[in-house]
């Protein structure tokens, strides 16, 4: 997909007017908080798991190429095949090899980041092989010619009556006037189409949710269970992963695992947690004949050493989006790339470059709410002022925001300056609001134009708490 | 790519120590601190187990012994109006059954697209979060779990496990360091579901609709009476 992250303002004025999207994200968006309280509540030990998570995966990041080195010897030991590829053209290039070396007419897919991120299904459908996505919100949105919204809800801006007139529209076989009113109808219709797609297909693709280096196994979480079809019934298993998806042993991706669903749906495990290690063995009854791995760095290793490389811990479980107050009133394809929210805003600017992505970091109040429920403790505020800083060095934002910015740098070094032009700001305000609220304010239009401004009631915190610590001594 | 990495992270390969130190924490990886939820008795354990497969839909049978399977899930099939005809996983503890004399119509081996019921054998439960956990081989298709509408699973009270790691280590005990998975391990924890039309909880989308599990065990009257 072509990013379209610089035409962020735009986006974010077209996802607020966008009547069924703000209704879906009414109707869908809160729900996540409530789902991840109820999860952690039947683990005591989640802090502790969460510490334990968090240092797991930051103990990988010192030894990456360590780890990786041991996750492809045991790959190849149980007879798969391990492809390095630097970019996305590279993994591009690599999964099309291996579906043209097998005669692949039909190639299913489990629920990817990493095949968003390289445009798998568009390279594969330039060179004459149909990829199908199979996790239900994937496929409602590929039906749609559009990208997930949300990384672990991906169809979630979507209706039921939207899904139903997708179904009429792409299911031509069968009768027009069957009834499609009911999310079971909805079901029942994907399941029987899809089923006949898995058992037709060549080739299974699925992503990663973590790579044991222990035992070269790629393991995926699901709930579905289209991604084991998709590994199973086909000759051969293609996984996308990228290079940071790594833990060390079973015991670590078993403490991941504990924290991992409980953060998004609430579920104590997936319904379907599947360990992958090679192709099929001797005498095994089913199952593919050829495992690939093809390990994506694209950018990721230059994070390692610098000051951002925290995102990199990152297990994709999407509770930033939902507990954000930018995603949750814009959705995720205001962010205009595949990876959206808080996490999206502080990796798309490592994967696309600042004059692609700078307006990402600063659609953020910086509340916190993102690294507060992160899993495994990504300080994304903090990351996402390392971009702003950067984005400021590389001229952005420009126009008049820069003197104004500038201007406000320099008041803000000068504290007592600073104190008593605010003093004199609030009681001008209180007194322009009489105790209520400005409907208009020089220089606050946009604030202004949907809601009033409230007035300060008095003197600033500052002049109050000295007040009070002078009262008190 | 491995250059780029060592470059990023201002330094060369490991060392031999430090390197002959993490791969011995890979051939013998330190124990996890394990949740309170996977630890007691295995009275406790058991009671837990059938309470958190209920709680994430699926339903429990129990029965004494493995001659008793047959009769127990025809009552079972026949109480849901679901088919007859089960395809059964090759296990040498499923293939003598007398499933004919129970009225069932058995075929074992992996799962086709016809198959509404499918019999697993489970390689051990978990009793933290209900889970059964499944491993590939001659004796266990894979697609047994997943092809079918409705998938039974047998597990012997024995095999039930507190926590995850605890069949991680029953495994690495019957095999090589860092060799001992087979092709596939399946952790299932309920039957298929989705929430990806307006996030509302729906059953069986890919994979089966019921999960039943059957274990076989001394004394379970109690453990899997309903609530």
């Amino acid at each position: 997909m072509q990013p379209r992250c610089r035409d962020f303002p735009a986006n974010v004025r077209a996802a607020l007017a966008d009547a069924p999207l703000q209704a879906a994200l009414a109707k869908t968006a809160g729900g996540f908080p409530k789902k991840r309280l109820q999860g952690i509540a039947t683990l005591p030990e989640f802090e502790l798991m969460r510490d334990r998570a968090t240092a797991i995966r930051e103990h990988v990041l010192d030894h990456l190429d360590f780890y990786l080195e041991e996750f492809a010897e045991r790959v190849e030991a149980t007879g798969g095949q391990v492809h390095w590829c630097a970019d996305a053209e590279a993994a591009r290039a690599a999964v099309l090899g291996i579906c043209q070396a097998a005669g692949a007419r039909t190639v299913t897919k489990g629920k990817s980041m990493i095949g968003e991120e390289i445009a798998i299904n568009d390279h594969l459908e330039r060179h004459g092989i149909r990829p199908v996505e199979t996790d239900l919100g994937e496929y409602i949105i590929q039906l749609r010619g559009e990208t997930p919204s949300h990384i672990v809800a991906p169809a979630i801006h979507v209706s039921q009556a939207q899904v139903a007139e997708t179904f009429r529209a792409h299911h031509r076989g069968l009768p027009p006037g069957r009834p499609l009113e009911t999310p079971r109808q909805l079901l029942t219709e994907a399941r029987e189409t899809l089923r006949r797609e898995f058992l037709a297909a060549d080739v299974g693709i699925t992503g990663a949710n973590l790579l044991v280096a222990e035992t070269g196994t790629s393991l995926i979480v699901t709930n579905e269970g289209n991604g084991d079809l998709t590994q199973t019934l086909p000759r051969v298993h293609i996984v996308l992963a990228s290079i940071e998806k790594l833990v060390p042993t079973l015991e670590d991706a078993t403490t991941v695992l504990r924290v991992l669903p409980r953060s998004i749906t609430g579920q104590e495990m997936t319904v379907y947690t599947t360990f992958s290690s090679g192709p099929r063995r001797p005498g095994d009854p089913d199952g593919p004949e050829q495992f690939h791995v093809v390990l994506l760095d694209n950018g990721r290793s230059e994070l390692l050493g610098g000051e951002l490389r925290a995102i990199l811990r990152c297990i994709r479980c999407g509770a930033c989006l939902g507990h954000c107050p930018i995603w949750s009133n814009v959705g995720g394809h205001a962010y205009g790339w595949i990876y959206s929210g808080p996490m999206g805003a502080a990796l798309t600017p490592a994967l696309l470059g600042l004059p692609e992505a700078w307006h990402l970091p600063q659609a953020s109040t910086l509340c916190g709410r993102c690294e507060a429920v992160c899993p495994v403790r990504i300080p994304i505020p903090q990351l996402l002022r390392r971009w702003r800083a950067r984005a400021w060095s590389a001229g952005k934002p420009p126009g008049v925001a820069r003197p104004l910015l500038r201007a406000w740098a320099w008041l803000a070094r000068r504290p007592r300056l600073y104190h008593r032009l605010s003093n004199l700001a609030a009681r001008v305000l209180a007194r322009l609001g009489r105790g209520g609220a400005l409907r208009s304010l020089p220089g606050a239009g946009g604030w202004c134009r949907s809601r009033d401004l409230p007035a300060p009631e008095g003197r600033t915190f500052l002049a109050q708490w000295q007040a009070r610590r002078g009262g008190r001594e | 790519m491995l250059q780029r990495i060592r470059g990023a992270l201002g330094r060369g390969a490991l060392d031999g120590a430090e390197a002959g130190r993490l791969r011995a924490q890979l051939a013998d990886p330190p124990a996890n601190r394990t949740p309170a939820g996977s630890r007691g008795s295995p009275e406790t354990l058991l009671r837990r187990f059938v309470a958190k497969l209920r709680g994430v839909s699926a339903s429990v049978d129990g029965v004494a012994a493995l001659a008793e399977l047959p009769v127990a899930l025809e009552r079972y099939l026949a109480a849901d109006g679901l088919p007859r005809r089960i395809r059964v996983a090759p296990h040498p503890e499923l293939l003598g059954l007398p499933w004919s004399t129970a009225g069932l119509e058995a075929g074992y081996g992996p799962a086709g697209d016809a198959d509404a019921v499918g019999v697993s054998r489970a390689y051990a439960g978990v009793a933290e979060s209900g889970t059964l956990l499944l491993c590939s081989g001659p004796e266990s298709p894979t697609t047994l779990n997943f092809l079918p509408d409705t998938h039974v699973v047998v597990l012997a009270t024995s095999e039930l496990e507190g926590s995850y790691e605890a069949v991680w280590r029953r495994l690495r005990a019957a095999g090589e360091p860092r060799a001992f998975l087979p092709r596939t391990v399946n952790w299932i924890t309920g039957p298929s579901r989705t929430a990806d039309i307006e996030q509302t909880l729906q059953m069986g989308i890919h994979g089966p609709r019921r999960l039943h599990v059957v274990l076989v065990g001394e004394g379970l009257q109690e453990a899997c009476a309903e609530a």
